[in-house]
């Protein structure tokens, strides 16, 4: 029973990521929306986290289109992170079984 | 009778997520068009604030970070960012935009600094008001 978890804030900010990568399990997505996503970037002060949860087996995602707003170079993100739009992000929820929004 | 006083405006939120960037930059916009000296400080999530390259459309918002470029008409030119937050944050003084003004003797000359905490603190005392975003 796969979750899909998202994650809204910047993980420089909040909590919100940091807490969800401590319960994701192996087969578990998460994906960055909004101020979430400059999380997905390589060599942060968090990269690392998202790194050990990669290892585990946990899916990370990012959202294209708030990448692109923020002005964040794709080629600089976590190698294993997937890029997905919009309808990438409806596939995702309608692939997992339900969804836990980290507001 | 005008009075002009120094405002430093200090952005630690990152752009798009919240309205705290947009809101900064009209209010230095007003302070600047009212011949207030300001001056601007990027720490934290603000320093996202001053990418290059940003595309909001996918997003269905507006592209304020070009507004940026429109301090130097107002006589704001004096934009500080917090080194430490960019290093954070795996951000170089190459991955901001290049904002410039013209010096007194005509010269292009870059807006933005980076600076430590150290000289962060030092401008902070300098201001006779703090807004904080």
């Amino acid at each position: 029973m796969p979750t899909l978890h998202t994650v809204n804030k910047s993980p420089f900010e909040q909590k919100s990521l940091v807490t969800c990568l401590s319960v994701c399990k192996a087969d578990s997505s998460v994906l960055l929306i909004e101020d979430a996503v400059v999380g997905a970037l390589r060599n942060t002060r968090i990269s690392h986290k998202i790194l050990v949860s990669l290892a585990s087996g946990v899916k990370v995602y990012a959202l294209n289109e708030d990448l692109e707003a923020r002005g964040l170079p794709l080629d600089r993100l976590i190698d294993q992170i997937g890029i997905v739009d919009y309808a990438g992000f409806v596939d995702l929820v309608a692939k997992n079984t339900k969804v836990q929004s980290w507001l | 009778m005008s009075v002009s006083k120094s405002f430093i405006c200090i952005n630690r939120k990152a752009p798009y997520g919240t309205i705290y960037a947009l809101e900064a930059l009209e209010v230095v916009l007003i302070a600047g068009a009212f011949e207030q000296q300001v001056t601007l400080i990027f720490m934290d999530d603000g320093v996202y604030q001053l990418t290059r390259n940003q595309n909001p459309a996918g997003i269905g918002m507006k592209n304020f970070s070009k507004t940026f470029g429109a301090l130097a008409d107002y006589d704001i030119d004096k934009i500080f960012v917090d080194e430490e937050s960019l290093f954070l944050r795996g951000l170089q003084a190459s991955d901001l935009q290049l904002l410039t003004h013209e010096t007194t003797d005509g010269e292009e000359q870059a807006s933005i600094k980076v600076v430590s905490r150290n000289e962060l603190g030092d401008i902070i005392d300098s201001a006779d008001i703090l807004l904080n975003f």
